[in-house]
């Protein structure tokens, strides 16, 4: 394996998608490429870096909503006759 | 001290289904009071100006009252808006972007002899909780998310950020599962490289 196979498969092999016999070939390429290991590291870093964006956009709270366009969805919402 | 805001009955789910699906206007009130704060930061992730996401927070409330008698209790009523919200913006997103999709290429790694990277990945300053709580680091992901083309964007925020997942991120964007999970990969990718001169070490 190199590193742009390494790259390549980087995704399967972080979500256990990765056959036994290419997760060993890639372990094998990670005990010897320091370059790898960073960027793996790296990689995974960004994934917890979007988690973290993602929690803290979690909380919104109904009051959020602008009174203008509560009043404008409300008007155009058709009545059942 | 801010003016109170108007307000609507705090109602269960079922009965405020059940109200709606009946044509009580409190209500449907109710339902956009408690849900259009939510739907609108999805819509704001999507669209890149404010009237358009106001505009399909209130195409998803429309879309969802005309089928408010069709909606089963199989999934939760917030659940069911938050997909008829993301599907809105989506839909007034394709009407923005008519022209070529923009490459992603540059933003990948690039090989060179031997196939290392030409640029060889450098250790990260370790992202402790405290660098990753800050506000700072989260408006950059925000930013930095807004830089990746629309193709890539939007699945890493259905997928990352709205926590869809891939099967039905592949229908909302009409496209294979496969598919997805390659640009998800090249998004991810992507965003590594455009965090990277803010958090490589080149000290060692």
């Amino acid at each position: 394996m190199n590193c742009r196979e390494f790259t390549e498969f980087l995704h399967e092999y972080l979500f256990g998608d990765l056959p036994v016999g290419e997760r060993a070939e890639f372990e094998m390429h990670l005990a010897e490429c320091p370059w790898c290991v960073a960027y793996l590291d790296s990689y995974q870093a960004t994934l917890q870096l979007v988690q973290v964006a993602r929690t803290a956009e979690d909380d919104v709270s109904p009051t959020d909503a602008p009174e203008e366009l509560v009043r404008a969805i409300l008007r155009a919402r058709p009545r059942i006759s | 001290m801010a003016p109170a805001r108007p307000s609507a009955p705090v109602l269960d789910e079922a009965t405020l289904l059940a109200r709606m699906q009946a044509g009580d206007d409190e209500a449907f009130e109710a339902c956009v009071r408690t849900y259009c704060g939510r739907l609108l930061v999805v819509a704001r992730r999507i669209l890149p100006n404010e009237e358009d996401a106001r505009d399909a927070v209130q195409d998803a409330f429309l879309a969802a009252f005309k089928q408010i008698d069709r909606f089963e209790e199989r999934s939760k009523l917030g659940t069911w808006l938050h997909r008829i919200g993301v599907n809105a913006a989506l839909g007034r997103l394709r009407k923005l972007h008519k022209h070529p999709e923009q490459p992603i290429e540059s933003l990948l790694p690039h090989f060179g002899e031997g196939e290392h990277q030409f640029d060889p990945p450098a250790p990260w300053q370790a992202t402790s909780d405290a660098i990753l709580q800050g506000k700072e680091s989260r408006e950059l992901v925000t930013r930095c998310i807004n830089r990746l083309p629309d193709a890539y964007r939007t699945v890493v925020l259905l997928r990352d950020i709205e926590g869809i997942d891939t099967d039905e991120t592949a229908r909302l964007l009409g496209t294979s599962p496969g598919v997805i999970k390659t640009r998800l990969h090249r998004a991810r990718q992507a965003l590594r490289t455009l965090l990277d001169p803010y958090f490589r070490r080149d000290d060692l």
